[in-house]
């Protein structure tokens, strides 16, 4: 049965490097406080149970799902959501670049999960093997691509964040194989 | 969007305080730490616990001390993925690591704990749906239900023992801290788990699980093979764990295996431990063990893949995960 | 048709002055920033001011009567709204004129578990859920029926009380050419039976849908759909008001793959919700009733009889299929036709028939998955062929190879063949692969490859765009209208729906081509109905074809317009003009030229506003026969694939390692995207060889099995194989530049590929999917007791079919047409 909540929770964290005050039911998810409360809407959802990982953000630079974290956890947390994923000045991250460049968002839909992930790594890792950048992406689902356009993007983003400013992609990987 | 039902949900910072509002809390209170576990069976409205206490902010419950020589002691509360990267544990205890990393998926594992590992809820292809989708059931024996759909005859639940740390545990020899208002006491991995998927533990709901003490490694090596369908998301629906204890012309003077994800509790084949202890490793040995693994495996038709193909597996997987302890 | 005079028809249409400045070229998608940045508003992320919340209650019942339903006390619950019920929506729908067999709420009875019964609409979706609970349904529980043997076998109670007879929906019997003297000239004679489990799309993104009913009496949807103009129909249809009324937009889809292509409940619920309330109201689908919308892959079995030559020649071809349609008629009755139609494009099959059943079962309704209709019996048709392979020791790629159908030619069923380039697609895999030094020629002493590795070949083909709409009319199946302004921008507006295939960036890229502008410049506007001319919609691989050839179409008109103001202008012939890099010059002396911006002024200043308009209606089909409207197209695709496995002989665990795929694609528009096409079909179609399967348990009320992301099985990064991807580039006269579909055919090979390359590893055939671990153990076991090493069906049901429909087929010299029926006098 429905209860009126009383009242809202109140809190304050880190959103996107901000100092972010919101008020929300209490028992929501921060996914639910993301799009519903702060009108972030950046951060998809594939199945609310943990079961795809469209949803993931980082919470103190890790990722998380962020269906399945209350609301009430990110208290004087550090958020990171898509929206805060370009650089200073609009600039898209390496990372948000080679995705487009290289054709790996096809739907979209997926694409700030794997993105967010695909960050967390390359903080971790920066030069990860294919075999790693599987290990580290094989708990989001994308439908659309079966994942090779996205390793090629981390991979790319990696070496350009490594300062290969000049790395491109394979010609095989745009044109196919003669 | 699936959504969780509404609850209070309390943030203590002191163990003592933690089992107090249990305790306050009654048979609606309910612990969580990383809660991949539970807001999942909440937003399916398989548990509705009134009051929520997280433990993850209980320091306690998210330190790493000891090592190898004197013992291991993990807090419930400390993440998977931490227990996959902790030095010391890849270090002293690499089955550990190893056997978390096969949990889940890297994301779910930053989320979830080892302490919410060891408590998982038992799973079953009838339990773990929506409220809608168990209403055209008419509902199962664990909730809400008076059938348990797997085994319509028995009066007991089936639901599977679903986590990859509890076989590993149970054969390395961890005991668990219980602590509640009442006092504390240790209690043998062996000992937590019940053959019955509705009362899987036995352990008290006002119980917090504080931390997991590893014995030392002296003389045993251990392992844990997991079957599932996908090499990330899925819970395993057959789990292989073994230890065994050689001696220096590498007899078996010791030996446990133990099976998971096949009942609701972690199932020890005594049969195959004496298949293996007083030989030496060799293949007439290890056949034996998996064959008797194989006799004692009934799982039934409620996880993914047919039940008569995952019992078949028992013998290829007990036999790889001996052939991998013979090699270390 | 969109054509030039003059133009050069083998390369496709759009003829331009110099090299190719974007087509063919990998640029960025248009919309891929806003992708990247989370900035692309998908339907669930719109919100408008005082929005209401809708859920759905379902049936959780298979096969039921309503026999009262109770809504009182949800609409007593404080926050709701309105609460409706079946007979609030009475007039039925459904995508296709012959099958309008669906409510947006049941009205007397139910058809299986997740039909929707009553909606509400609440302030927050908590209270709207808390009132669905509150809703009490009385049902009457009717036998259910679960699978196609059961519908055959069992008429009472009708699910439906239309179709065939029975549980029986569609019958359909066509025969084309002397089936009798085809098999006489066989030396060898095969009959081999499949299946192909069910399985669904399983888009990241559930369906939702926002409903918005103006002040002045205009709606407003906007919807997660692959065909928003058929939606269009549906509203107009079941909520009786003037489809001049009623505006949808298809908001960008987060995956389709067919299976936003029906109009579902939830959006005329909603909009209804949304005039009973007056305000706006959202419905977002949970995952478990995205399951329930499913419309996704046909379970089928079929049973293939085939007659070859000792060279492998097919010499008739005789094709049963029985569809699994689940509880309603979408596509189905297309769907029927299709599993019979486009068997004969890939090898010469010169007589040939076919026979195919839909039945109605009490299971979520299947329909179009990327395929639709065709990967079922093209799984059953290329693990035949290397079967007869082996039986005639014939190498699978050369038996293939050797006995193609030709371009430009017209197959026994009527179907008029465009370019061909099959021969060439699998020509590349074999290199590719080092087919030559794996395949070991049949025999299983020697093997080339060790223990447990396989190597397997399979080909296909699929239509670029349905010849036929799916309402009868004679307009255009895809409309483009342009729109220049003085400043030098331009629009294209277009009724496609881009579901992440790339769809807006081909009209981007065409138009861009054409002017010789810079594609980031063009406004792309899209699914709009009130702002775009009709695209029929994301389905059937039409959308480069068709929108590609009227974009074409449009901006050669405006090219003609601005050259003619420009020539003027300059007093350069006309035929010297070039457009490219934002001018418009004279080729001869290139510094003579104006910007674009300024031939635009030019050409406003002389015609007046520019706008064009373009489109495209496919070629008549030779076929005249009743069930020709399914299978023809402007042209074919073709693609080749070989997979290599490793098949575990203990678990029975099969590992595909890696693909070699070759996709003739005519012309790429955007080689990067059709590379992105081939390698997720070739991912969807590992899903579907492997794991994926839509199961209910027929003894537990007919329950889905697992309506979850978690045991739906969709392969993650672990799962998926190293692609090694060939674009063969053979311009098709009927595409633009000469191109052809990409979304759907690299699907089609990679399901029965690995079922030969399994039988390749170890040596035993699983004729059906998906091919799982314990399906290839247990055939491991019955190969090691001398039993047959096979694990699949064993036969199919006796089913009473129609009198063949009789068709002469070209080389007999038909015209098309059905025979005369010849009285039979004794």
């Amino acid at each position: 049965m429905s209860q009126k909540s009383k009242q809202k929770a109140h809190l304050e964290f880190a959103l996107n490097g901000e100092r972010t005050e919101v008020a929300f039911a209490p028992h929501k998810t921060l996914l639910e406080v993301l799009r519903e409360d702060l009108g972030l809407m950046g951060t998809k959802h594939g199945c609310e149970l943990g079961e795809c990982g469209t949803c993931a953000v980082l919470v103190d630079g890790r990722s998380v799902l962020s269906c399945l974290v209350l609301g009430l956890d990110i208290e004087d947390r550090e958020v990171t959501t898509i929206e805060g994923m370009a650089l200073e000045g609009g600039k898209l991250h390496p990372l948000q670049e080679t995705f487009a460049d290289l054709g790996a968002a096809q739907c979209g839909y997926c694409t700030p999960g794997f993105l967010l992930v695909s960050q967390e790594l390359l903080k971790a890792n920066s030069q990860p093997t294919r075999e790693e950048i599987k290990e580290a992406l094989s708990g989001n689902l994308c439908r659309c691509t079966g994942y090779l356009k996205i390793y090629e993007a981390v991979e790319l983003a990696a070496a350009r964040m490594r300062g290969e400013v000049e790395a491109e992609p394979a010609r095989e990987s745009v044109y196919g194989y003669e | 969007m699936m959504r969780l039902p509404k609850f209070n949900y309390l943030v203590p910072r002191e163990i003592k305080d933690a089992v107090r509002m249990l305790a306050d809390a009654g048979p609606e209170g309910q612990f969580v730490a990383g809660g991949t576990d539970l807001y999942p069976n909440m937003k399916r409205r398989q548990q509705t616990p009134r009051t929520v206490i997280s433990v993850t902010r209980l320091r306690e419950l998210n330190q790493i001390t000891g090592d190898g020589e004197k013992g291991l002691v993990i807090g419930a509360s400390v993440s998977l993925t931490d227990i996959c990267e902790h030095p010391l544990i890849n270090l002293d205890y690499p089955f550990v690591a190893r056997a978390a990393r096969t949990i889940s998926t890297p994301i779910l594992r930053n989320m979830g704990t080892i302490g919410g590992n060891l408590l998982l809820d038992t799973r079953c292809n009838y339990y773990d749906q929506n409220y809608e989708w168990r209403k055209g059931i008419n509902f199962c024996l664990k909730k809400d239900g008076d059938v348990c759909w797997v085994a319509p005859g028995s009066s007991k639940c089936w639901a599977v023992q679903s986590s990859d740390l509890v076989p590993l545990m149970v054969v390395v020899g961890a005991r668990v801290r219980l602590v509640s208002t009442l006092g504390e006491r240790m209690v043998d991995a062996a000992g937590l788990y019940n053959n019955d998927g509705i009362e899987y533990l036995h352990k008290r709901p006002d119980e917090l699980l504080v931390d997991i003490h590893l014995p030392p490694v002296k003389g045993w090596r251990a392992t844990y093979k997991k079957l599932r369908r996908r090499g990330a998301f899925d819970f395993p629906v057959l789990g292989v764990a073994a230890r065994l204890d050689l001696d220096h012309d590498g007899t078996v003077t010791d030996a446990k295996l133990v099976l998971g994800g096949i009942g609701p509790a972690p199932v020890e084949v005594k049969d195959a431990q004496a298949a293996l202890i007083g030989q030496t490793l060799n293949d007439e040995s290890m056949r034996a063990a998996g064959e008797a693994c194989y006799l004692k495996a009934r799982p039934l038709d409620n996880t993914d893949f047919v039940m008569n193909w995952r019992k078949q597996m028992a013998r290829p997987y007990v036999l790889r995960a001996l052939e991998e302890l013979q090699k270390q | 048709m969109a054509t030039n005079k003059g133009n050069d028809k083998k390369n496709g249409n759009g003829q331009i002055n110099g090299p190719l400045k974007v087509v063919g070229k990998p640029f960025r998608k248009v919309d891929a920033r806003a992708k990247c940045t989370g900035q692309t508003k998908f339907a669930d992320d719109i919100v408008l001011p005082r929005m209401l919340f809708c859920k759905i209650l379902r049936s959780h019942e298979p096969h039921a009567r309503i026999l009262r339903i109770d809504a009182s006390k949800a609409l007593q619950l404080p926050g709701v709204l309105a609460v409706i019920t079946g007979p609030d929506l009475p007039i039925p729908y459904g995508i296709l004129p012959v099958s309008q067999d669906e409510h947006a709420l049941c009205i007397d009875k139910v058809r299986f578990i997740g039909d929707p019964v009553a909606a509400v609409a609440a302030i927050d979706e908590d209270v709207a859920f808390d009132a669905m609970n509150l809703i009490e349904v009385e049902y009457e529980k009717l036998n259910t029926i679960s699978s196609i043997e059961e519908a055959v076998m069992i008429e009472e109670p009708r699910i439906h009380d239309y179709g065939e007879s029975g549980n029986i929906h569609k019958k359909v019997s066509l025969e084309f050419g002397d089936m009798d003297q085809g098999f006489a000239e066989a030396d060898l004679i095969r009959e081999d039976t499949f299946f192909y489990e069910g399985n669904t799309h399983l888009p990241m993104e559930q369906h939702a849908a926002v409903a918005h009913f103006d002040p002045d009496a205009k709606l407003t949807l906007w919807s997660s759909t692959q065909t928003p103009h058929y939606v269009h129909r549906a509203l107009a249809k079941t909520l009786e008001l003037p489809a001049s009324h009623i505006r949808v937009i298809a908001t960008p889809n987060g995956g389709g793959f067919g299976g936003k292509s029906d109009p579902f409940n939830h959006e005329i619920v909603v909009s209804k919700l949304a005039m009973m309330t007056g305000r706006p109201v959202k419905v977002t689908l949970t995952r478990e009733e995205v399951f329930y919308c499913h419309r996704g892959r046909h379970p089928v079995l079929m049973h293939v009889r085939t007659g070859v030559k000792k060279d492998g020649s097919i010499t008739a071809m005789d094709f049963q299929s029985f569809l699994d349609g689940g509880a309603y008629g979408s596509y189905g009755v297309a769907s029927t036709f299709y599993a019979g139609a486009l068997q004969t494009v890939t090898y010469e099959i010169p007589r040939y028939k076919y026979r195919g059943l839909r039945c109605f079962t009490n299971k979520p309704p299947c329909g179009p998955k990327r395929g639709h209709g065709t990967p079922q019996p093209r799984f059953g048709l290329e693990i035949q062929l290397d079967k007869i392979a082996e039986q005639l020791k014939l190498d699978p790629a050369e038996i293939r190879r050797q006995h193609l159908v030709k371009p430009y030619s017209l197959t026994a069923n009527y179907l008029r063949i465009g370019s061909m380039g099959l021969g060439k697609c699998i020509e590349k895999v074999v290199e590719g692969s080092g087919w030559k030094n794996k395949f070991s020629g049949w025999d299983r002493e020697q093997r080339k490859l060790p223990a447990g590795k396989g190597i397997g070949i399979a080909c296909s083909s699929y239509i670029c765009g349905a010849g036929l709409p799916i309402y009868w009319n004679n307009m255009p199946h895809s409309g483009v209208q342009l729109r220049l302004d003085r400043q030098g921008g331009v629009c294209v507006q277009c009724g496609s729906t881009d579901i992440g295939q790339g769809s807006d960036s081909i009209l981007a890229y065409i138009v861009a081509e054409v002017l010789g502008i810079d594609p980031f410049d063009i406004r792309v506007v899209t699914a709009d109905t009130d702002l775009t001319p009709v695209d029929l919609g994301s389905y059937s691989s039409r959308v480069t074809l068709m929108t590609g050839n009227a974009a074409l179409q449009a901006a050669e008109r405006a090219r003609e317009l601005l050259t003619m103001a420009v020539a003027e202008k300059l007093s350069v012939p006309i035929e010297n003009l070039s457009f490219a890099e934002r001018r418009v010059f004279d080729v001869e002396n290139p510094e003579t030229g104006v910007t674009f911006a300024e031939a635009v002024v030019l050409a406003e200043s002389k015609f007046g506003t520019i706008g064009t308009v373009g489109s495209y209606t496919p070629p008549r089909s030779p076929g005249r026969y009743k069930g020709a409207g399914v299978g023809p197209s402007p042209a074919y695709s073709y693609s080749a694939a070989i997979a290599e496995v490793d098949v575990d002989a203990e678990t029975g665990f099969v590992t595909v390692e890696r693909m070699w795929i070759a996709h003739d694609i005519g012309r790429s528009i955007n080689p990067m995207l059709v590379m992105g096409q081939v390698e997720g079909g070739v991912y969807m179609g590992l899903g579907e060889a492997l794991m994926e399967e839509m199961t209910y348990r027929a003894n537990r009320n007919v329950v889905h099995k697992f309506p979850s992301m978690l045991e739906y099985k969709s392969p993650t990064t672990i799962e998926m194989c190293d692609v090694k991807t060939y674009l063969i580039e053979d311009a098709d006269p009927n595409g633009p530049f000469g191109a052809k579909e990409v979304g759907q055919g690299p699907l089609l090979p990679v399901m029965p590929a690995v079922a030969n390359a399994v039988y390749d590893a170890v040596g035993v055939r699983i004729d059906e999917v998906p091919i799982t671990p314990e399906k290839v153990l247990t055939a491991l076991r019955d190969k090691a007791k001398g039993k047959e090493a096979r694990f699949g069906p064993k036969s199919i049901p006796v089913v009473q079919w129609p009198t063949p429909l009789k068709v002469q087929t070209p080389g007999e010299g038909g015209d098309g047409r059905e025979m005369p029926h010849v009285a039979i006098h004794s």
